[in-house]
């Protein structure tokens, strides 16, 4: 039997307990003894603690315990990079209480806990804090004054300054026949979840053995990190993932209260659970984007691109958290994008600030870039009185020319290139599925109040980071099989996808496998987890090694069994057979396990093209998506419903950044979004005309699946199409576009200075 | 404070803190874990039960104002041995991913079927923009909704 799960749309697994309300997330769990942690988050930006005092807090019925730094001698324990863990960033790094000063609003200054919620939110009343304020920073170009410094000890508010480097562009803009230089913008949004963070605590103190439930993302990392500063053997720690309300990026990284909290559990012999609340979450976990660029492009007259140079500025926050460099060190690899830039010279810099720490959100540094680049294109085209479309096609990186090698970085180099792809295909497809050529009439014209414009751009996304990833499959003892991973799951799926391409590798119908365990610690000697859009690719890859391994030791152990040769059993369904037709059921093999690992130092690149048809209402700056198309070519495609629910689902959180989501800060570093109410996220009826096309023409040449990671390219490309597309309907009022997220107040201040 | 009400057609008696929720009511006592929290202050709509047919926010409505009250959550519109036409649809259409919005999304549609079966797609929208999603995109939901219209209709 061959089988063809992989490449169908095969309803998903997960969905019979979801849809059943039978999900079990974090604060679902509910364990005897349980008592409840509330944070004391600093409500000052930048300041000097002069005092914390419990004692009135201590002294309310229910209140068990009232930690703070004190309690963590010599100082609390400080949370380390994952990703480009550069020794330029150490100093930036954050204690998981302030103790010293404070650096943003929202800081955990200590850790209340209390029977319940509620009396834990009472006794934060009752804790009086005093702090010295210091003056806030809360610009990047307030930062680079370095008057007032968030780390005095380093005599400078910047962390580092990437450079991505690729031949020699300043010798190329010295003699370009075309130039052109602007600022570009991109505010603070971030990857909120509908569930917010949580971890819960179990503290064995018999065995020594702590249970934090509540991992996301990366448990084999974080529990790295917490076995070291909480000082156990990493193998006493089991990280538990439950369900988990949406990742994207931002949760499953170690945050301060994924120490407090096992901190609390010891410390009480107690288990001890933290739910962040709605507020919480729009100030502790972590922000994104916020970037500036003065960006210049050289042009031959005729339209071929010949060089990119420029300088980012990202407002990083308090502190360097575990991901934290990933959005600027992008910006600085991935501002040619899918175009052929033979001369780039980027550099980034790092600026510390009085706000939230940022971290990765889906298609970290490339929404940024997308913005910048695809701004830039449009305006050269017009100014080189080129069709945008034909700019756009001369300068992809031709199929031929792949694999293609994007600029280098430093510090921390990772060398890159594009795998595979045809550029020009997906460019086409979006043509068409928009209907470019009929619309192209409408670009700034006025149809009943409202102008119309369209825009088209290119992405690409990376996917597929290593390091390893790790996958074991095991026989039941029903004769079922059960399939272990490292990856984590997010929402995305995994349990429907690695059993579709367990069934196909094992040639056994899906219903055998049972069960796709993922996520915790405990499911293979050594994972890695879900980051980067890597599941697919580096799951799926290690599980096809698992399955190899399976068969060979399956095979052996039947041989055995059944008197023949390995190399002549066969499985099917159920059970094992020999040539003659003996037989074994499966489950006579219960517990047979074997694991199967895959590395990986190259990245794959799923790409596309994105074209929006919008119409700008002059009067209040409401921008309404007629039509918008997302075409991307994943490689090989394991479920075609799953992708698209990413395209679908990332393209509108790159709405929500293009047009909505902002957070807010005033001068002094207080966020002025504090609430739902106030952070704007699309809802049903925002952007109901959305279509996305998966192609999977080209499938990556760098691991054995051939599928590429997806999950970001439809919000990657989604910001520069937009600005473009509004830029277009305006186009009568040059409007000064250089900014994002465009809400109806910059829409509408654009749309009513119309230069004569 | 005791309050007596009706939950997925069991009477239950519940003595709560005053300033008890009726979603922490249903998930810490009633232990009804389907009604999920997003925001705790009435914009997300993952915590929409169904009281008396009306979808509500549970976090907006405090477990005494439920008193003689028939509730409906998540688990009262669901079965064990299959899906609900409203849930299949949702299945068929992948409009629920990381499943934190789904009983949220599933009550609020059921409320708008069981009164609007012949809504129309615009309708949908405007009343599931109350519920926040973050994954979907909301195109596979609005989708699921309408294509479950027909199991609503009377004939």
């Amino acid at each position: 039997m061959k089988n063809a799960f992989i490449g169908s749309a095969i309803e998903r697994r997960e969905d019979l307990r979801f849809l059943r309300g039978r999900g079990e997330y974090l604060d679902d769990l509910l364990p005897k003894g349980l008592v409840y942690a509330v944070i004391l988050r600093s409500s000052v930006a930048h300041g000097r603690i002069v005092s914390i005092d419990i004692k009135a807090a201590l002294k309310i019925p229910g209140v068990h315990a009232v930690i703070t730094a004190k309690d963590m001698p010599p100082s609390p324990p400080i949370v380390p990079m994952r990703l480009q863990p550069l020794p330029e960033f150490k100093p930036f790094e954050q204690p998981v209480l302030a103790h010293d000063k404070v650096r943003y609003v929202g800081e955990p200054m200590a850790v209340v806990i209390a029977d319940s919620v509620a009396i834990g939110e009472d006794a934060l009343e009752a804790i009086e804090v005093e702090i010295e304020s210091l003056p806030a920073v809360a610009d990047w170009r307030v930062a680079q004054r370095d008057q007032s410094l968030l780390f005095e000890g380093q005599g400078t508010n910047r962390s580092l300054t990437f450079n991505a480097v690729k031949g020699d562009a300043d010798a190329v803009f010295a003699t370009a026949p075309y130039k052109r230089r602007e600022t570009l913008r991109v505010g603070r949004h971030y990857g909120l979840t509908m569930e917010p963070r949580g971890v819960m605590a179990e503290w064995d103190a018999a065995a020594g053995r702590l249970t934090v439930s509540g991992a996301a993302k990366v448990p084999f990392f974080n529990r790295r990190i917490l076995a070291k500063q909480i000082g156990l053997p990493e193998d006493a720690i089991d990280m538990i993932e439950n369900d988990v309300g949406g990742g994207f990026g931002a949760r499953g990284e170690f945050y301060p209260e994924d120490f407090l909290i096992p901190f609390a559990a010891r410390h009480l012999n107690r288990p001890v659970k933290w739910t962040e609340d709605r507020r919480e979450n729009l100030m502790a976990m972590n922000h994104a984007r916020e970037a500036e660029v003065d960006v210049e492009i050289a042009c031959t007259r005729d339209g071929k691109i010949l060089a990119l140079r420029g300088h980012a500025h990202v407002n990083m926050g308090a502190y360097m958290r575990t991901n934290g460099a990933v959005g600027a060190r992008n910006i600085a690899q991935f501002m040619s994008g899918p175009y052929r830039i033979a001369d780039v010279k980027l550099d980034v810099s790092l600026w510390m600030t009085n706000k939230t720490p940022v971290g990765t959100y889906r298609g970290p540094g490339r929404f940024e870039t997308d913005f910048f680049r695809e701004r830039l294109l449009d305006m050269a085209a017009d100014d080189l009185r080129i069709d945008r479309v034909e700019f756009r096609r001369k300068n992809l990186v031709a199929h031929g020319e792949m694999p293609y090698t994007l600029a280098s970085i430093a510090p921390y180099p990772h060398e890159d290139e594009l795998d595979s792809g045809d550029y020009q295909e997906t460019l086409d497809r979006c043509l068409k599925e928009i209907g470019w050529a009929d619309k192209a009439k409408l670009m700034g014209q006025m149809v009943d109040g409202r102008y119309h414009g369209l825009a088209i751009g290119c992405f690409i996304e990376g996917g597929a980071a290593g390091p390893k990833e790790m996958a074991r499959l095991e026989i039941n003892d029903d004769g079922t099989i059960s399939v272990f991973m490292g990856s984590s799951a997010v929402g995305q799926g995994v349990e429907t996808v690695f059993a579709q391409i367990a069934a196909d590798a094992l040639e056994i119908p899906m219903d055998r496998i049972r069960w796709v365990h993922h996520g915790s610690t405990s499911t293979v000697s050594d994972g890695y987890g879900a980051y980067h859009s890597r599941s697919v690719v580096m799951g799926g890859s290690a599980l096809l090694d698992a399955a190899n391994n399976f068969r060979v030791a399956l095979n052996e152990e039947a041989a055995k069994r059944l008197a023949c040769k390995a190399s002549d059993v066969t499985l099917s369904e159920d059970k094992v057979s020999a040539p003659g037709g003996k037989s074994l059921p499966l489950s006579a093999f219960a517990g047979l396990t074997k694991e199967g690992a895959f590395l990986n130092k190259k990245h794959t690149y799923s790409y596309g093209a994105q074209a929006a048809h919008v119409a700008v209402d002059p009067k209040i700056g409401h921008v309404e998506l007629i039509d918008y198309v997302v075409v991307q070519d994943a490689g090989r495609i394991i479920n075609p419903l799953t992708l698209k629910g990413q395209v679908i689902g990332s393209l509108v959180q790159g709405l929500g950044g293009a047009l909505m989501e902002h957070l807010v800060y005033d001068d002094e570093g207080q966020l002025l979004t504090g609430s739902l109410a106030d952070y704007l996220l699309p809802t049903a009826s925002d952007f109901p005309n959305l279509r996305a096309y998966v192609m999977d023409k080209h499938p990556s040449p760098i691991n054995p699946l051939g599928a590429k990671g997806a999950g970001e390219g439809g919000m990657v490309g989604a910001g520069g199409v937009i600005a473009n597309a509004v830029a277009n309907a305006l186009q009568s009022f040059k409007p000064d576009l250089r900014e994002l997220p465009l809400t109806p107040t910059r829409v509408w201040e654009m749309a009513r200075k119309r230069v004569v | 404070m005791p309050t007596n009400f009706e939950v997925n057609g069991k009477p239950v008696s519940v003595n709560v803190e005053a300033r008890t929720t009726l979603a922490d009511c249903l998930r810490h006592h009633l232990r009804l874990t389907g009604t999920h929290v997003g925001c705790e202050h009435g914009v997300c709509g993952a915590c929409t039960v169904i009281v008396d047919g009306y979808a509500v926010r549970s976090c907006l409505m405090l477990t005494a104002q439920a008193e003689g009250a028939k509730v409906t959550t998540v688990e009262g519109l669901s079965h064990d041995d299959a899906l609900t036409p409203l849930q299949a649809s949702f299945r068929k259409h992948h409009a629920l991913q990381c499943g934190f919005c789904t009983p949220g999304m599933i009550t609020t549609a059921h409320a708008l079927l069981s009164e609007e079966p012949d809504c129309d797609a615009d309708r949908v929208r405007e009343v599931l923009s109350g519920n926040l999603c973050r994954c979907t995109g909301y195109i596979s939901i609005v989708e699921a909704v309408l294509d479950a219209r027909q199991a609503y209709k009377k004939s």
